[in-house]
């Protein structure tokens, strides 16, 4: 990265694994339980995240010497709400569908506590420069499992990933299916995002032994 | 020199490197090993875990060999009844017969063949990576898992459900004795979750039902709980609901077996009397006060409810999974609440939740096995406001005497 220093890289590449705002943090799962039955949904809504979250944090970054601390929260309530109705208003226009399979999470975009826990921690006490690229770099660790969690549980639950049938038509049994598979409904169930979510936090923290908390 | 010196040269051969657990595994399966204990004073008791489990096994097998020739006794009734033949019952003529048994052998030892098999190798693979030595703690699950699916599951939906359960269900929270949640239900549950075409409706019951949909050769194979939610005549009679001849879940159908099991399990002290007693007062609690409620005319026969409301309380512990669930299922020492008091509750609620399940879910008649997983999540806190309970009552005596 030649564009970035050093330091500056560490914000990109940090909260992609080992401080990965759903699988260290645990913060945002709501959402990550929710809408994820879908790989689409999954992917529109990481990129939904990582607008908020890059642009709130630029904004935030440079408010950050004249907003009064005693409202900060107020001001920041107010930006992300602001960019999560863009977000909104731009799915309804083209994409209507998704826009409705998602609905209520994408106005709850406000309230995931990625986007508050980064403006306070991060864009508060930092330049904009630097706040975009930990916006986007936490937008994309969260975005990641996101994707992991949606490519599983839309392949096994539904047997489609992005709506393409690659394990063949359950109906005429064609594919894996003439073989006498089935798609697992319990994928499709929002217990089983948790799990999934689980076991990739068990893997993580099975490769790297210094994320183990001590008792 | 024998096998057992040999296996015993081989174990010391063996020693330190990462296979050991897996073959010290059948070792010790197979013999008694040579190594005692090393000083110090240590108190003797015969039941080890191995042994609790053995008992456990043995008072399975006559729901397994049950399970076995009613497979074939309710296939080939449900066909004469589809084509009309009526014949008279005998348990000698009609039931213990070889055809019977031999839908048994290629039904049912599969099922317990995939569970063992996958069950075990998933132990031991975790045996392997964790360095600990195999434990005993599938081989009562192993043979759980086949008795309380229907007869016709998939072998590889089965294989899929016995690695989350083990996996999910027991090894994350650290092996043997340190699960919330009975590995055997977990299996249930994600078969019942995850594929829910084959585990209930009223075809997956019978063996071969499934193949013969829409065939002239078409067969039923409702249970007695769906005839009921469905409001429907149940065609069969007292007797045969006891002793379990009707069709059901491969094992869980004969509460006569059942209830023999348990005297043996509460005989060898291995099960506990308190939860299997209590799970049927609670069963029968609820089941009065929806009789109760039928009686006063609060619900009437064109209520979706009505069916499995008006059947008679004494009826509901012994049709469906309850009896099972109560002494097999229930009783399970590390799920289950630990103090005396805790287990009448948790006895108790299990029952009561089983039946309010029942009634009230008619698209899938039965919830045994969900009241125990939810039970099983509350047996700590149970147990914790028994103990606090006892603390505070102690307290307050000790103050009373100096006061």
């Amino acid at each position: 990265m030649g564009l970035l220093s050093k330091k500056d890289a560490v914000l990109l590449t940090d909260p992609l694994a080992d401080n990965n705002p759903i699988t260290i943090q645990v913060l945002g799962i709501c959402s990550a339980l929710a809408i994820t039955a879908e790989l689409k949904a999954s992917i529109v809504m990481a990129i939904s995240v990582m607008f908020v979250l890059g642009l709130g944090n630029v904004v935030i970054s440079l408010m950050r010497n004249i907003i009064p601390s005693k409202i900060r929260i107020i001001v920041q309530l107010i930006v992300v709400a602001t960019l999560v109705i863009i977000v909104d208003l731009v799915l309804k226009a083209f994409a209507y569908e998704l826009s409705k399979t998602l609905s209520v999470f994408v106005g709850l975009i406000i309230t995931n506590c990625i986007i508050m826990g980064r403006f306070e921690a991060f864009a508060l006490g930092n330049g904009p420069w630097r706040s975009f690229l930990d916006g986007i770099g936490n937008a994309v660790g969260y975005g990641v499992i996101l994707i992991i969690v949606g490519f599983f549980r839309e392949l096994l639950g539904s047997g489609t990933l992005l709506g393409f049938k690659v394990l063949g038509d359950p109906i005429e049994k064609t594919g894996l299916y003439a073989i006498g598979y089935e798609n697992n409904g319990f994928m499709l169930l929002s217990p089983m995002a948790l799990i999934v979510v689980g076991i990739i936090i068990w893997i993580q923290r099975s490769k790297n032994k210094s994320l183990i908390e001590e008792n | 020199m024998s096998l057992k010196q040999n296996l015993h040269n081989l174990k010391e051969k063996y020693k330190g490197t990462k296979m050991a657990p897996a073959f010290n595994a059948i070792h010790t399966f197979l013999y008694l090993p040579n190594e005692v204990t090393h000083g110090g004073t240590h108190i003797k008791a015969a039941d080890d875990l191995k042994r609790t489990m053995n008992i456990v096994i043995m008072s399975l097998i006559p729901c397994l060999l049950f399970g076995m020739f009613n497979a074939g006794y309710q296939h080939y009734a449900a066909i004469e009844r589809a084509q009309g033949i009526t014949s008279e019952f005998t348990v000698l003529g009609s039931f213990l017969t070889w055809d019977n048994l031999w839908i048994g052998i290629i039904k049912v030892l599969p099922l317990v063949i995939v569970s063992y098999g996958v069950g075990l190798l998933v132990e031991f693979i975790f045996a392997v990576i964790k360095g600990h030595e195999v434990e005993e703690g599938y081989l009562v699950t192993g043979m759980l898992v086949p008795l309380i699916v229907p007869i016709d599951t998939p072998l590889w939906m089965l294989a899929v459900a016995v690695v989350f359960g083990v996996v999910i269900g027991k090894e994350v929270f650290g092996g043997t004795g340190m699960n919330i949640l009975n590995p055997a239900l977990t299996i249930r549950a994600f078969l019942f979750f995850a594929y829910p075409t084959w585990m209930s409706g009223d075809k997956v019951w019978v063996h071969d039902a499934v193949n013969r949909v829409g065939t002239a050769d078409a067969i039923s194979g409702e249970t007695i709980l769906g005839s009921y939610a469905q409001n429907q005549e149940v065609i069969y009679s007292t007797w045969d609901k006891f002793a379990g001849f009707i069709p059901g879940s491969v094992g869980e159908t004969s509460t006569l077996l059942i209830l023999l099991g348990a005297a043996f399990l509460i005989f060898t002290k291995i099960g506990s009397w308190r939860i299997i007693v209590s799970t049927f007062i609670g069963a029968a609690v609820m089941g009065l006060i929806f009789n109760q409620i039928v009686a006063a005319e609060i619900i009437t026969d064109s209520s979706k409810f009505y069916g499995l409301m008006n059947t008679v309380w004494w009826e509901h512990l012994m049709i469906g999974g309850l009896a099972f669930g109560a002494v097999f299922m229930a009783t399970d020492p590390v799920t289950a609440s630990q103090t005396n008091k805790g287990k009448w509750i948790y006895g108790f609620l299990i029952g009561f939740i089983s039946i309010m399940i029942r009634v009230f879910n008619p698209a899938y008649p039965e919830g045994v096995f969900l009241a125990i997983l939810l039970m099983n999540v509350f047996a700590p806190t149970i147990d914790h406001y028994v103990v606090q309970g006892n603390v505070k009552r102690r307290l307050k005596r000790t103050k009373v005497k100096t006061a």
